[in-house]
């Protein structure tokens, strides 16, 4: 039995000899959120950092309530999300320091090209998901509290439904991320709210297309923002820092202005919030 | 069909081009599984044995609990890997959560019962036949354990290789311990899990078939390597 025991210790020694051996280049974590990381900007931007400062950086790409709890947990150095309303709060319950705006894009309701519930080249957006529902067409929903999530759910105040109480079914909860949302609405020709990133960098759109764009309502507001320090010791408060402010600075937002997919630009540089 | 067509292509692709970053993604995914099999074996065979040879009040419940683990879920298992690790979590000050370290304990806590169960199995069958022999002998019970272990060391490879097809398919538990990061924790499945939500199913079926071959290459060396020390040891 005590050579068991002798093996399992050295087990764990050569756990941790190899743990330590990871971490040589100076890194930071980043929760973010998928929109960012599906959409390819991180690929893009990222690089142009690191180069830059030689600071690695390690995205986990969730979405923007599970970032936010990360953050909570002291297991990440900075938040990258897009949830004005969420950010505040978690800065306000002093989990977060010097949150800024970094960027913007915008929502987009993608819907089946037979549009069953005729919004297509509609303006409003919250007229939109009136007639969605009056129609009882399908409705794919990421209901998995992420930003886009919420985005979606005050739309549907605004226009006074309760889609989680409608009957008939035509409202679907699934409870996953934008892509997998979108591959559901793709196979059910569903309408979905889906930001523009996701959107214009997914593959497999089959029979979707924007039907609905470019309302105000529908500006997608993304911040960034240090972990506490003073709540979570380890959090390397030097290199976020050093992250925040070349998002900010001319370099970094020329660099998120100069990210294109088809000639389409997806995130709009802005440390001010978007225009209203 | 057309899809399926594709993937096949993206697969074939893949391969030929000896892209860098494919070639990272399979060397991690194989040592993070491969270590966390070794692992599992050294702590899963001997509690297997343990469990087949020995009478020890609860050592039924104690194989009714094992046998269920088999079942654990992977997210749960990562679940709780992730609140072990987690810098507010008990094991928080060792920094561990999104590294590969995280992603090979969770596949340890994932593997070990199953080594562990099927291994209790197959020697209990072999202890049945054994038993008077030892108690002949007057073998103590550590030398007992260990020498049923030598002495059922070929089909013990079943055991070993239930817990590598576990380990190496395996994508909810890594998924929340690793994150998932590019070039850092990102493995074969949480590859395909990316390139499924990004829509770009070719690839992730490409990298599927490219996983899929790699567990039959496992699988076929292991076979040989039975056969060959078998005939070599003629038993």
């Amino acid at each position: 039995m005590t050579a068991w025991v002798r093996l399992c210790v050295a087990s764990c020694l050569l756990l941790l000899a190899a743990s330590a051996a990871v971490a040589q280049q100076p890194f930071i974590t980043v929760a973010s959120t998928t929109s960012t990381e599906e959409s390819g900007l991180f690929g893009y931007l990222l690089p142009a950092f690191t180069k830059e400062t030689g600071i690695q950086v390690r995205v986990v790409a969730v979405g923007t309530g599970q970032a936010l709890k990360i953050g909570e947990h002291g297991d990440c150095d900075v938040v990258f999300v897009h949830d004005t309303a969420a950010e505040l709060a978690f800065v306000e319950r002093g989990f977060g320091l010097d949150r800024r705006d970094v960027m913007y894009n915008d929502f987009v309701l993608v819907g089946p090209r037979g549009d069953p519930a005729h919004v297509d080249g509609g303006k409003d957006i919250v007229v939109a998901f009136r007639e969605i529902a009056d129609a009882k067409a399908p409705f794919v929903a990421r209901g998995d509290d992420s930003g886009t999530s919420k985005a979606e759910m005050r739309l549907w105040s605004e226009a006074d439904i309760d889609p989680k109480r409608a009957e008939a079914g035509w409202y679907r909860d699934t409870g996953s991320g934008m892509g997998p949302t979108l591959n559901m609405a793709a196979a059910m020709d569903g309408y979905t709210l889906s930001d523009r990133g996701t959107w214009l960098s997914f593959k497999n759109k089959q029979n979707l297309k924007i039907v609905v764009e470019g309302d105000r309502r529908l500006f997608n507001q993304y911040g960034v923002m240090l972990v506490n320090p003073a709540k979570h010791p380890y959090v390397k408060q030097d290199l976020g820092r050093k992250f925040i402010d070349w998002l900010i600075s001319a370099a970094g937002q020329e660099t998120i202005a100069g990210y294109r997919i088809d000639g389409a630009q997806l995130f709009f540089p802005d440390t001010r919030g978007p225009p209203s | 069909m057309h899809d399926l067509l594709d993937a096949l292509a993206a697969a074939w692709q893949l391969v030929l081009s000896g892209d860098p970053t494919l070639v990272a993604i399979v060397s991690l995914s194989l040592g993070i599984s491969l270590t966390a099999v070794v692992l599992a074996s050294i702590l899963g065979l001997p509690l297997g044995a343990t469990l087949a040879v020995l009478r020890f009040p609860g050592r039924n419940a104690a194989t009714v609990v094992v046998n269920a683990l088999m079942g654990l879920p992977p997210v749960v298992a990562g679940l709780f890997v992730y609140l072990l690790l987690s810098r507010s979590g008990p094991l928080g000050s060792l920094g561990l959560l999104f590294t590969p370290t995280a992603m090979v304990i969770a596949q340890v806590v994932l593997v070990t019962p199953i080594i562990a169960a099927v291994a209790r199995q197959m020697l209990e069958d072999l202890w049945r036949e054994y038993r008077d022999l030892y108690f002949l002998d007057g073998a103590s019970r550590v030398r007992t354990v260990c020498s049923l272990l030598w002495l059922g060391r070929f089909s013990l490879l079943t055991a070993v290789l239930a817990g590598v097809g576990r380990a190496v398919a395996e994508v909810g538990a890594i998924l929340i311990v690793g994150g998932n990061i590019a070039g850092v924790t990102r493995t074969m499945t949480t590859a395909i899990a990316l390139e499924t939500s990004r829509g770009d199913l070719a690839l992730a079926l490409g990298l599927g078939i490219i996983l899929l071959s790699l567990i039959l290459a496992i699988n076929a060396t292991a076979q040989f390597v039975r056969n060959t020390a078998r005939r070599a040891a003629a038993i």
